[in-house]
């Protein structure tokens, strides 16, 4: 089987001689003209060995693709940003409180917010991504239903509160209490999962930059999440592009909202340390 | 409005169909142009009609129009179900008789600008946008 | 749901007589007609049927739209602006709400 399997990454590397053209690595993103994103620089410390140089997704995508994220005007996710607006200010639940009774407006609220989760919860005793903040905040201040984790209302709210943090480089903590669920989350990234036995790192590590049938592979970096996608019109969350990848291998996959997610997103994230959070951003 | 593939094909049916009844189409952008122009002679030229040749999505496809010296500009999109698509009314503060927006296209076809120039005379232009709806995605 | 919502992008500052870019964009459905519901029955129309733009009170653009106009209306357009004041921009819907927002603009 192993070898079978390296004959399928030698046959997605040759592929690749083809695929440079279509990527855009030294295109530069500065969206609405004001906001200059890092989609490339120095690999954290964590990833020695692995990697010396870090991309974001946006530079692995057609001139096309890319344009669709510099002009909010352009980008498709926005219509989701103000949705999610509208349901910032609307009181829900028991107690008569919207998100921003609180917090105030999320520009001032949420700068820097996008940056560092998934984080450590003190009280919680748990890493916490931020679907499960914003749940915490329905049900115990607001007295209000929480979302389904993977629902529209959920991922609209995560991409709005992504907003001011664009630009901001990525900076989860990875030590201290939150490290033994960052160890989990590297366990599972380089475990082969399904009857294609492939681990997250088979494709995004030992062969970024190559074609897989006709997909560009990346390194995978969550920046930009939640993405609006080409291929399903809509926001898409880190855990559904989780399991979209693992069904991909032919495995059974960790649920959307499963602590094996919530560790593999910390992990992930960390090694998307340094790049600009993009969210949202658009990808195919 | 998110239209879903199927509807997207049923709203292409609609157009191909109405490409077969040429006449029908026909009359129905004869009949804007002539509201809009009150029965005018039209002459080619003096506007300008910017749109992609090929639209992957026919739900939003990017155009602009531009006259210069016109006060408005009609838009038609001759293979929609109701060729009618807007028109652009120009008030003295803008630099450039020129405007952009995003229309919806049943399919390949025809999109056509009228305009009307401040002299009272009118100019069309038109230009085939081909639209390959419902790909595989990319 | 948020249909309504409008953004604009008008510059803060401008000189005398300088050519502007402005966009402008709402959230809306624009329900064309043409579609029907999961029972076969026609969904009625419900679009934006038309949208303007003013600089203090006189217009710069007016938009007669029809359902062929894309899910969530964009316009980009030009303006000159002859000295500071305010943009006011307005969408009519067909159920008789109209949505309208502002941005002021100083010209030195």
């Amino acid at each position: 089987m192993k070898d079978a399997l390296r004959g399928v990454l030698a046959g997605v590397a040759l592929s690749a001689l083809a695929s440079g053209a279509t990527a855009q690595e030294d295109a530069k993103l500065i969206v609405n003209g004001e906001i200059e994103m890092v989609t490339t620089t120095t690999a954290p410390e964590h990833l020695e060995g692995a990697f010396r140089e870090i991309r974001s997704g946006w530079t692995f995508r057609t001139p096309e693709t890319q344009a669709l994220q510099m002009d909010d005007f352009e980008n498709p996710a926005m219509i989701a940003v103000d949705r999610a607006q509208v349901v910032w200010d609307a009181v829900d639940g028991t107690e008569g409180n919207s998100c921003s009774s609180c917090h105030g407006t999320v520009d001032e609220s949420m700068a820097g917010v996008r940056a560092v989760y998934p984080k450590w919860n003190e009280d919680a005793g748990e890493v916490r991504t931020l679907e499960m903040q914003i749940n915490d905040c329905r049900e115990n201040r607001m007295g209000a239903e929480p979302w389904d984790y993977g629902s529209t209302g959920m991922i609209d709210m995560t991409a709005l509160i992504s907003i001011p943090s664009r630009g901001m480089p990525v900076n989860v903590a990875i030590d201290g209490p939150a490290q033994s669920t960052w160890e989990k989350g590297k366990e599972i990234y380089y475990t082969r999962f399904g009857q294609l036995e492939l681990a997250c790192a088979n494709c995004h590590e030992d062969n970024y930059d190559n074609l897989i049938r006709a997909d560009h592979l990346s390194m995978g970096m969550t920046n930009g999440f939640p993405v609006y996608r080409l291929r399903n019109t809509r926001l898409n969350s880190t855990h559904q592009r989780f399991r979209g990848c693992i069904r991909d291998t032919r495995a059974e996959t960790f649920a959307v909202g499963s602590p094996e997610f919530v560790a593999l997103e910390l992990y992930v994230a960390s090694r998307g340390n340094g790049l600009s959070v993009e969210a949202p951003s658009v990808r195919n | 409005m998110t239209l879903s593939r199927r509807e997207t094909l049923v709203l292409g049916l609609g157009a191909a169909v109405a490409v077969m009844m040429p006449l029908g189409a026909h009359a129905a952008v004869e009949d804007a142009i002539a509201a809009f122009t009150g029965g005018a002679d039209v002459s080619e030229g003096g506007v300008t009609l910017t749109a992609p040749e090929i639209a992957e999505n026919g739900n939003t496809v990017p155009i602009s129009v531009s006259a210069p010296g016109a006060v408005s500009i009609m838009i038609l999109a001759a293979g929609n179900p109701n060729p009618d698509v807007g028109t652009f009314n120009f008030g003295p503060l803008m630099p450039r008789q020129e405007a952009s927006t995003r229309v919806r296209l049943a399919g390949t076809q025809d999109l056509i600008a009228v305009a009307k120039m401040s002299d009272g005379s009118f100019v069309q232009t038109s230009r085939e946008v081909k639209v390959t709806i419902g790909g595989c995605g990319g | 749901m948020a249909d309504g919502k409008p953004r604009v992008r008008v510059p803060k500052t401008a000189s005398a007589g300088e050519q502007i870019t402005i966009k402008t964009l709402i959230s809306h459905k624009m329900e064309s007609g043409q579609r029907k519901d999961g029972d076969g029955n026609p969904i009625p129309r419900q679009i934006i049927n038309r949208f303007t733009a003013e600089f203090n009170g006189e217009v710069v653009i007016d938009v007669t739209m029809e359902p062929a106009i894309s899910t969530n209306p964009y316009f980009e357009f030009d303006a000159v602006v002859p000295e500071s004041g305010e943009f006011v921009f307005t969408w009519y819907d067909d159920n008789g709400d109209v949505y309208t927002t502002s941005s002021p603009i100083t010209v030195s």
